[in-house]
Order: structure tokens, then sequence, then C-alpha cells
């Protein structure tokens, strides 16, 4: 038996009775969520077979996530997903910050022009993960091989050293499965992460907010509105309205520590809320439907190793961040992506096993960054002592009058991707270039003459060669770097890449992130990077 | 730019007593956010991270 945890939003992987897969699978993810299905398209397109298994047939009901970032769109354009999303979701960048009644200030996140994809999208989970599940099944009659299979849950592991056991449960009964490589992506609650008895310390915020989908027709701009001490009636300490397709507005109501959830969960108690919000913004109350409702709580935390053995943990699994700046499933994308060329290379036999370890100091640092600005945003909203709502309360006061004071008010720090600076396998930099391109940054995208940078960063290992000269593929450590050549750049793609110069060459690995840039071509130093790379070295670059 | 720690505002009695009287007549909550909003311009207007740790440092000693 599998029973069901909780109600699916559409059936995307129906469970088949099969036989137990004989041979040792090279892949086996854990979870079909976001962050397990973005994995095992982007293993199966590079060609390394992978199973999924989840005990559900597809994405649970009502959104969590909504807003999903830039470098998540850019991932998904990477994998063939993208192009959905974008043409469904609601595209915002004005945000809005209230305090009481007051307009606080307003930002505007992409005020940059010449990037295919904008600043952030709003889109139901659920959607999200459908076309991600829609590239998957494009992926496999391509030939990509990529297995899902609902409703098997995995109930125990069993690390055997040169390989992994697991105990899968089915509608048919339980059978097991031998893997070399195993990735959790079950989620927050992870059952693997119990399974090996291994912790999730944190900090649990003591607040609780209730999230409101509505659906109406109402003609609030497409922006973000946030509100500190809010001026309508049960609204709490803090409150946000947001825009989702199909005329669904996501409200947020932050309603302290000491509630009853059962009591602050009932429809009339809620729609109470809603028409007051609604009324003191319009006058009237509209028509509208309450099309889901929820309470969180919200927790900061991570697994001290994303790595136990053979097994990895990427998204949810292996960090926690409360919402406010949308870093979870946007952080767990570039969690997936940071594991898949890696597993890639090592089940190929292309690189030794040690290049797994720096998918650990890589996410494991990024997972600390998002933790901060998460945690930050947190204790603003959420002042903990007397002293810090002095403070909090000084600067929304400030704040009003003053820009000075603007910058401090934290509602969430939006997601960016984090850049491995200084880490093990990037460099040299021996380019005077501007510091958005440099080494361990994510590749920006640009305008070129027949469209975007990012079109012309193929699969795998890319050298972008930006003006006249020699453009020659490299090869080393077992791979081959391709050629990306853009003889004229145009001037956005300048200021991003080339600063003063008027050539460089960037060597850039499958997850876009730039490893090593040059002011000329030079086979000999471009080569030392790439197997400085794949082996995880430090790079010898002593001629930058 | 090192910390001022040497006397450098010019009559002094007459600023403590504007400092003083600034909290005249409010509560003791009152008073503490006042004081909230005055740290918050006097930093800002500081500016130097190196400064407001050794002020943040200076204050605790
Ligand atoms: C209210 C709220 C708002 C949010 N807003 C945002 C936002 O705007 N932007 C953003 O980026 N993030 C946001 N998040 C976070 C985001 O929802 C998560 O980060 C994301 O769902 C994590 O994806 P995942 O694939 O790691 O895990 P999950 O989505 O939790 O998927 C885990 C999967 O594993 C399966 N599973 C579990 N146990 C087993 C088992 N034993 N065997 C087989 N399968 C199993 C589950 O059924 C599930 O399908 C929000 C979260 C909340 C709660």
């Amino acid at each position: 038996m599998v029973d069901m945890r909780y109600s699916t939003e559409f059936t995307l992987y129906p469970y088949t009775k099969q036989a137990a897969p004989s041979d040792r699978q090279p892949v086996v993810i854990i979870g079909a969520g976001p962050i397990g299905l973005a994995l095992a398209l982007d293993l199966g397109q590079k060609g390394t077979p992978v199973l999924v298994l989840d005990d559900h047939e597809g994405p649970g009901q009502g959104s969590k996530a909504i807003c999903f970032s830039k470098r998540t769109l850019d991932i998904a354009h990477r994998l063939g997903a993208a192009a959905p999303m974008v043409d469904k979701g609601v595209v915002w960048q004005v945000g809005k910050v209230f305090h009481g009644q007051d307009k606080l200030f307003e930002f505007n996140l992409l005020p940059e022009e010449g990037h295919r994809n904008p600043a952030f999208i709003n889109l139901q989970q659920p959607l999200f993960e459908k076309y991600l599940h829609d590239a998957v099944v494009a992926a496999q009659s391509g030939g990509a091989p990529i297995k899902i299979r609902g409703r098997n849950r995995v109930t125990a592991i069993t690390d055997q050293g040169a390989f992994v056991t697991l105990d899968v449960q089915t509608p048919d009964g339980s059978y097991q499965l031998e893997a070399d490589y195993l990735v959790a992506c079950d989620g927050a609650r992870s059952p693997s992460r119990d399974m090996l008895g291994l912790s999730f310390d944190g900090r649990v915020f003591e607040d609780n907010f209730l999230i409101a989908d509505v659906r109406m027709k109402a003609d609030f701009p497409t922006e973000r509105w946030f509100w500190f001490q809010p001026p309508f009636e049960g609204a709490g300490q803090s409150a946000l309205l947001h825009k989702q397709p199909d005329d669904i507005w996501r409200i947020d109501f932050q309603l302290g520590w000491e509630i009853d959830r059962a009591h602050e969960l009932d429809p009339a108690r809620i729609r109470a809320r809603v028409d007051a919000m609604l009324s003191s913004q319009t006058g009237t109350i509209p028509d509208y439907e309450l099309a889901w409702t929820s309470i969180y709580t919200f927790q900061c935390r991570r697994m001290q190793d994303f790595r136990a053995g053979r097994v990895f943990f990427a998204g949810d699994a292996a960090h926690q961040v409360s919402p406010f700046g949308a870093r979870g499933a946007n952080s767990g994308l570039q969690d997936a992506e940071n594991l898949a060329w890696r597993l890639d290379l090592v089940c190929k036999g292309i690189a030794a096993p040690d290049l797994l370890d720096h998918y650990c100091t890589e996410r494991e640092f990024a997972a600390d960054e998002n933790i901060l600005n998460s945690s930050r945003a947190t204790d603003f909203m959420t002042p903990k002592t007397d002293v810090s709502r002095q403070f909090r309360d000084a600067v929304l006061h400030l704040a009003e009058r003053h820009a000075f004071a603007r910058p401090f008010v934290n509602s969430g720090r939006l997601s960016v991707p984090c850049i491995y600076d200084g880490f093990t396998g990037f460099g040299p930099d021996a380019l005077n270039g501007p510091a958005v391109t440099r080494p361990g940054a994510a590749c920006q995208d640009a305008p070129v003459a027949d469209g975007f940078l990012l079109d012309h960063v193929r699969a795998g290992f890319n050298l972008l060669v930006l003006g006249d000269g020699v453009a020659e593929p490299v090869t080393a450590a077992g791979v081959t770097a391709h050629i990306a050549h853009i003889p004229t750049p145009t001037p956005a793609l300048a200021a991003r890449y080339l600063g003063d110069h008027r050539r460089a060459v960037y060597l850039i690995r499958p997850d876009q992130h730039v490893i090593a840039r040059w002011s000329d071509f030079d086979a000999n130093s471009i080569a030392n990077a790439l197997r400085a790379t794949i082996r995880q070295e430090a790079a010898h670059g002593a001629d930058a | 730019m090192a910390l001022m720690l040497d006397p450098n505002i010019t009559d002094p009695d007459g600023f403590y007593d504007e400092l003083l009287a600034a909290h005249d007549g409010l509560s003791a909550a009152e008073s503490a956010n006042f004081n909230a909003r005055l740290i918050l311009i006097l930093a800002n207007h500081i500016g130097d991270r190196e400064v407001l740790a050794a002020a943040l440092a200076a204050a605790n000693d």
C-alpha cells in the first residue's frame, strides 16, 4: 500500500505495475518535485540514465512557490522548459512597500535591458512542475533515458559501500533496487534524511502565516504589494498581495505565534480578513472565491553535509528557508544543475568521484547565503525583542521621509544566484573585465545580433569567444569545450563581458558558471583551467 | 578613518542639554523610539562600516 499523503493537482506520472529493474541504476532520484524533475531532465538530456521515484502521481494541490527567478528561467530555458512558463507566468518587476496607510517606496527589479527572461515571474508551483514534466516527456520521446515511477515510495536506504540498496513500496507490493548514486529530492520532511539518521538543524521562526489564494477579477496592477502593520482589520503584522496567472491573487497575513490554527483556517474567518483587505484597497468587496488556503510556520535550516556516502541531498531536503526572498525552489534548481553535470561526468567515467564533493562545498555555501538573507528578512518582519522592534519601527518611520532608511526595509531579498568566489576549480581571471561575469558567477544573458547570448552557449563546456581572433575547441581531461563565437558583440554584451577590452575568452561550465576568462586565446591555459575544473584542483593559471 | 574618541564637539554642555531636551515630555517607550531613529540617522551619516563597528565595540566596552 502507498497511502496518499496529499491530493494532487494533476496526474503526471501514474502508477503502472512494473517488474523491479534488474540492472543496477546509475542514478536514482527520490522525489519528482521541481528539484527532482529538473535534475532528471538535466541528466537525461546529457545521456545519463536516471530513474525517479515519487510516492504520488503528480504535484500536490495548491501552490507553495509562486515566484520564479530569472536564473531559474535561464536554467529551465537550457532544459527546454522555459517557454510555457514565461508564456503562462505573470511577469512583474515593480514592488511597493507600505507602512500602515502610507507608501514607503517602490522598487523596480530589472531596469536593465537585454535579457531574454524577466527578473521574476509568478506561476503556480504545480504548473511549474507540469512544464518541467512536459519537457521530460519531450526528452523521453527524443530518446533521453529518463524514467519516472509514480506511487513508488522509498522506505529504506542501505549504503553498501560500492552501491546503495533501496526498498520501494508500491500498490502491488515491495521491491528492491540498486543504484550507484542516490539523490534525495524528497522535500523538507525528507524521509531519506531520517532513514539515514541525519539531522536538519536551524531556527524555527515563531510566527504563523496564513496564505489565501483568491480567484477574482480585480484591476490591481501586476506588482508586489507588501504592508508592514497593514491598515486593514485582522491582517496581523504584515500582509502581501501578489498576482498569479488565471486571475488568482496570493494574499498573505502574518498572524503571530499563539494562534488556533483550525480556527484561523475557518473559511468565514479567512473571508473576513480578505474582505477587510480588499475593501480598504478598492472601497468595495469584489466577488471572489478562495482557491486555496493554508497556514505555514517557517524555518531556516540545513543539513550539515549535503552528501552521505553515495547519497546526495538537494532542494528542500538539504536546506529550508522562509519564503521571503523566494529562495526555496529557486535555489534548489541551482542545486540540481550543479549536481547534474558532475554526476554525468562521473557516471560516464570521465571524471573521478571527487568531482561530486564540490557539489557540497558550493551548494552548502549557497545555502548559508540564502539562509542568511532569509533569516535577516524574517528578523526584520518578526522582531524578536523590544529593541529589535524599536529599530524596525524606526526604520519604517524614517523610510517614509528619508531615502537613506529605505535600504534597511527588508520584506525579503529576492533570490539571485550565488557567486562561487575563490572556490577550487575556478580561475584564472586573466581579464580586467566586469565584475558581474567574473569566475564563479553565473553567465549573464545579453542580446546578440540573432537573439540572446545564452542560446549560443550549448550543452556541456563552452568557450565563449568575443571579438575577432582564434576560436577553436579545446580538449582536456576527456572533455571538449565547444566554441560559441560572437565576432561583433552588441554594446550590452560588451558592457557585461568585455569592459574596456576588444576581445575576451570565457570558459564556461555546463551549469553556465564562468570558470575562467582571458583577454586572448591561449589554448594551453584554457586546457589547464578545464583540467583543473574536472579534477577539482587549483588552476595553474600562472600565466594569468 | 578611525573612530573619533577624543573630544570633537564644541560646546559639549550645550549639546548635552539639547540631547536631553529632545526627550522632554517623551515616555520611556517614546524615548527609546527616538533614540533608535537618532542612531540610524547618525550611523548613516558616518557610513564607514569600520568606524561603525568600532563604535559598537566602544559602546559595549
Ligand atoms: C508558502 C510557501 C511559499 C513558497 N514560495 C516560494 C517562492 O515563491 N519561490 C520559491 O522558489 N520557493 C518558494 N517556496 C519553496 C518551494 O515550495 C520549495 O522550495 C520546493 O517545493 C522544493 O522542491 P523540492 O523538489 O526540493 O521538494 P518538494 O516539492 O517537497 O518535493 C518532494 C517530493 O518528494 C516526494 N517524496 C517524499 N517522500 C518520498 C518517499 N519516501 N518516496 C518517494 N517520494 C517521496 C514528495 O511526494 C514530493 O513529490 C515556498 C514554500 C512555501 C511553503
